[in-house]
């Protein structure tokens, strides 16, 4: 009974303290000025949130998260870091008026949305299945959802092309 | 820890962060990040609603898989256009970029 009152204590800590690295790194991302510590705060930001993703029971996309986040696009907006200003520049101080209109514009918006879950009592579907494994959404995604599977496929193919068009070949068109 | 509404805020918040950074920043990179910002409360969402709440467990993450796919193919076209705006301006700051408009 106690160990299980310790293990329980112990995975509250640690969801807390993940929660905190989740908002934490949000912040580090879009608070400072320097492009390098937002980049930083995102990788934090997105790491804490695969630990959310544990919580909620799949590990799965807990590595994934980690893999195509953190792995393929935060070192993709790294390589582009270098197209902006130089750091030892003086930072252009920011507009005073803008800050308080979007962060009252974004407030209104953060009651409301809270404000609407918290009022509402959301109910459970009546029966669930209790399958959520990995073979469970291989099996799904090539039976029910395999139009969606091959639309994104095929997204992700048109956009990589569109990259390379604008980003390789406008270079010697222009020059 | 095991109530929907805590996660549902998290997301929340989470959201709101990355809108305030849009809405904010200048630098067009900035803005990239805090886009992702605002696709991941969406993910967080999604699969908070389907540990909870959905009668067939898996398309959560289905749905969240998909969700990370468009993330990675928009962070491609999204720097490809940011280098491209760069060769022709000199400059990733979102007010120079007025001049597309026509």
């Amino acid at each position: 009974m106690t160990a299980d009152f310790f293990t329980l204590g112990f995975a509250h800590t640690a969801f807390w303290i993940l929660v905190g690295i989740v908002f934490a790194g949000a912040g580090i991302a879009v608070f400072p000025r320097n492009i390098i510590y937002n980049i930083l705060g995102l990788v934090l930001c997105l790491a804490g949130v695969a630990g959310l993703y544990v919580y909620l029971g799949s590990l799965f996309l807990g590595l994934m998260q980690l893999l195509i986040y953190v792995g393929a696009i935060c070192v993709a907006i790294v390589f582009a870091i270098m197209l902006s200003r130089p750091l030892h520049l003086e930072m252009p101080k920011r507009k005073m008026p803008k800050m308080v209109l979007g962060g009252f514009s974004v407030g209104i918006f953060l009651v409301s949305i809270v404000a609407v879950l918290w009022k509402t009592a959301w109910q459970a579907a009546p029966e669930r299945s209790t399958d959520w494994s990995i073979t469970t959404i291989g099996h799904m995604l090539l039976t029910r959802y395999s139009l969606v599977f091959e639309l994104i496929s095929l997204v992700l193919l048109v956009a990589i092309i569109g990259a390379i068009l604008t980003a390789g070949f406008s270079r010697r068109l222009t020059s | 820890m095991n109530a929907l509404t805590v996660y549902l805020v998290i997301a929340a918040v989470l959201f709101s962060l990355g809108l305030f950074g849009v809405l904010m920043r200048r630098n067009l990179i900035a803005m990239l990040i805090s886009l992702e910002l605002m696709l991941n409360g969406a993910s967080i969402n999604f699969m908070a609603f389907n540990r909870f709440l959905a009668p067939e467990p898996a398309v959560g993450q289905i749905v969240t898989l998909f969700i990370m796919g468009l993330a990675a193919a928009e962070a491609a076209i999204g720097l490809s256009i940011i280098l491209t705006l760069f060769r022709r301006l000199r400059s990733i700051n979102i007010e120079r970029a007025r001049r597309l408009g026509g």
